[in-house]
């Protein structure tokens, strides 16, 4: 079973998807250009702070508002390793599944974890905190399907026999 | 057992007696939208996916609405891309300045009843207006819809919303959707359908229901649906058939969630900073002082919108100290309303009249604010630094709220 552990950043209920990218920067060239900028009507710092294998931890309707797909690929990025939520926006969800960046539904982790606190997640199984298990469910298959294609582009190459 | 509307809509695509919710389907496309903001991403990824022809290309829609006109210099490069795909894969519908492509979308005839619509913009929930289920959806996804026609889709519980009565003179369907999504909270219906029913919606207008249906999408809505009726035949320019009229929910079909409102119940409502689930009463603010108003956007800038700001603006002036800026949301709801006279009263009375566009509801040009700066604005969103800096402070309102709080210089009822 696939398994990482990593620092968390803690946000609150509600991230929505200009948080994380203002429309202002959507023009950018690249997602690269774009990352600086991540987070910076709520946190200017954030961007900078994250580090690569770092996960977000959030509570309800992350990634709500607009339907840029930008926001979860520059969240991947920045090398979150996962988004850990009580609940995500649904063309976010669909949005992250696509780019192959792995979300996680959870209740309870929010209240309990500070801000670079540490945590262990098995895929698909439970999140390790303090000693605390958080038991985490599985994807249904024709998401799982669509990550292991490695994200939507490489399904659809396969689908066009390119890969 | 019935069905609700979405669950006919989806098992007539895909030839199926009946759905459920929960089902995993995938579904044949009817139409998609592609705006100018994503358009250079989706073509990369049409073409890194390995696709050489578009499904259809008669079913494909081009529209620049969020860049237009153009302010920074990268944006340009948006519509170049645009036009280099379009004619690379022959596209014939594009639309380069034409208006908000939520309007456009039903204003040209793209969707019809019952059909299904996928766009590359969150507030694509509009099109229930006409029975239709359409949503938002990334430039990946798109980009598999451009070469396959279909895509996946669960089928959604459906949450009803029951309205009955008559609405105040001050009331308008705006304040009935911010305060459902008040009610429901900001993800109340994340991945559901909502289906509205009552003679109230019945005797709305197409425009009045447009704003209703845009909004879903802040409760967390995958969809919302109106029964297409007599108003939806003449809008749509068509006859129903017996299949479209029957796109009404059944009286045993399965609810998660039923909700009643009285419309003699609604008063005027904002959505406070600087989520769009914080309704308050307008009286409850009444007396803010603010610096700027916009009337506008693909949730209220059609004919109505302005003829309602017009009403309460005729032979007045906006406050000196605030800017009000007026954004038609197609060419044809600007000439209409130059026709009908509803621009030169605005113009009168002060307004600042703008091309049609999303500029200024998404912060990208035509009255960004700065720090401490109040606006009272009848578009969708007012999340941080929505509308310039995050220290703006952005009240949702609808379009009698917002011309009678720009004339008094503060938040007042319409």
């Amino acid at each position: 079973m696939e398994q990482f552990t990593g620092t968390v950043w803690v946000l609150g209920d509600d991230i929505d998807t200009d948080i994380i990218i203002p429309t202002e920067y959507l023009a950018l060239k690249s997602i690269q250009d774009m990352t600086p900028y991540a987070f910076s009507p709520l946190r200017p710092e954030l961007a900078a702070q994250i580090k690569p294998g770092d996960m977000i931890v959030a509570g309800k309707n992350f990634g709500c508002g607009s339907s840029r797909e930008q926001a979860p690929e520059i969240i991947k990025a920045l090398g979150v390793r996962c988004v850990i939520a009580k609940s995500f926006a649904r063309i976010f969800f669909r949005n992250s599944i696509n780019n192959g960046l792995l979300l996680i539904e959870n209740d309870a982790l929010q209240a309990a974890v500070n801000e670079g606190d540490t945590i262990t997640v098995t895929v698909n199984q439970d999140i390790e905190h303090n000693g605390q298990h958080y038991e985490i469910t599985s994807l249904p298959q024709n998401l799982v399907d669509i990550i292991s294609a490695g994200g939507l582009v490489k399904a659809m190459r396969k689908l066009n026999g390119l890969d | 057992m019935g069905s609700t509307i979405i669950e006919k809509i989806i098992a007539r695509n895909i030839g199926a007696e009946c759905v459920k919710p929960g089902q995993i389907v995938t579904v044949n496309v009817d139409r998609v939208m592609i705006h100018d903001i994503f358009i250079p991403f989706v073509a990369d990824k049409f073409e890194e996916m390995g696709f050489t022809k578009l499904w259809d290309a008669d079913k494909v829609v081009l529209i620049y609405d969020h860049l237009v006109p153009a302010s920074q210099l990268d944006d340009a490069r948006h519509f170049r891309k645009g036009n280099e795909f379009a004619a690379k894969y022959g596209m014939k519908h594009v639309h380069r300045s034409d208006g908000i492509c939520h309007q456009l979308m039903t204003e040209a005839g793209y969707v019809k009843p019952g059909n299904i619509v996928f766009g590359t913009d969150s507030h694509t929930t509009t099109y229930g207006c006409v029975g239709a289920f359409s949503s938002g959806i990334g430039y990946t996804e798109m980009a598999s819809i451009l070469g396959t026609g279909t895509m996946w889709v669960r089928v959604p519980e459906t949450i009803k919303v029951h309205i009955t009565g008559k609405l105040a003179a001050n009331v308008t369907s705006k304040d009935i959707i911010l305060t459902l999504i008040g009610d429901l909270g900001a993800d109340g219906a994340t991945y559901k359908a909502l289906e509205f029913s009552g003679d109230t919606v019945e005797n709305m207008t197409i425009a009045s229901r447009m704003t209703m249906a845009n909004m879903a999408i802040e409760a967390g809505a995958k969809c919302a649906l109106f029964t297409p009726d007599e108003k939806t035949a003449e809008y749509c320019e068509m006859e129903l058939t017996e299949a479209e009229s029957s796109l009404v929910g059944d009286a045993d079909a399965v609810y998660c969630k039923e909700i009643y409102y009285k419309a003699e119940d609604f008063v005027p409502v904002l959505a406070c900073p600087s989520q769009v689930d914080n309704i308050k009463p307008v009286r409850a603010l009444a007396g803010t002082e603010i610096d700027q108003v916009f009337i506008g956007s693909c949730t209220n800038g059609r004919l109505e919108d302005l003829m309602a700001a017009a009403e309460i603006l005729k032979d007045k002036q906006v406050a000196p100290f605030v800017k009000l800026i007026v954004t038609p949301a197609s060419r044809k709801v600007y000439r209409e309303a130059v026709e009908n006279g509803t621009m030169e009263i605005l113009a009168k009375a002060g307004a600042m009249i703008t091309h049609p566009g999303c500029g200024l509801c998404c912060g990208r040009t035509g009255g960004i604010l700065t720090d401490g700066e109040r606006v009272v604005a009848t578009n969708n969103r007012n999340f941080l630094g929505r509308m310039g800096t995050s220290k703006v402070e952005i009240f949702l309102a609808s379009p009698k709220t917002a011309a009678a709080s720009a004339v008094a210089g503060k938040i007042v009822e319409g």
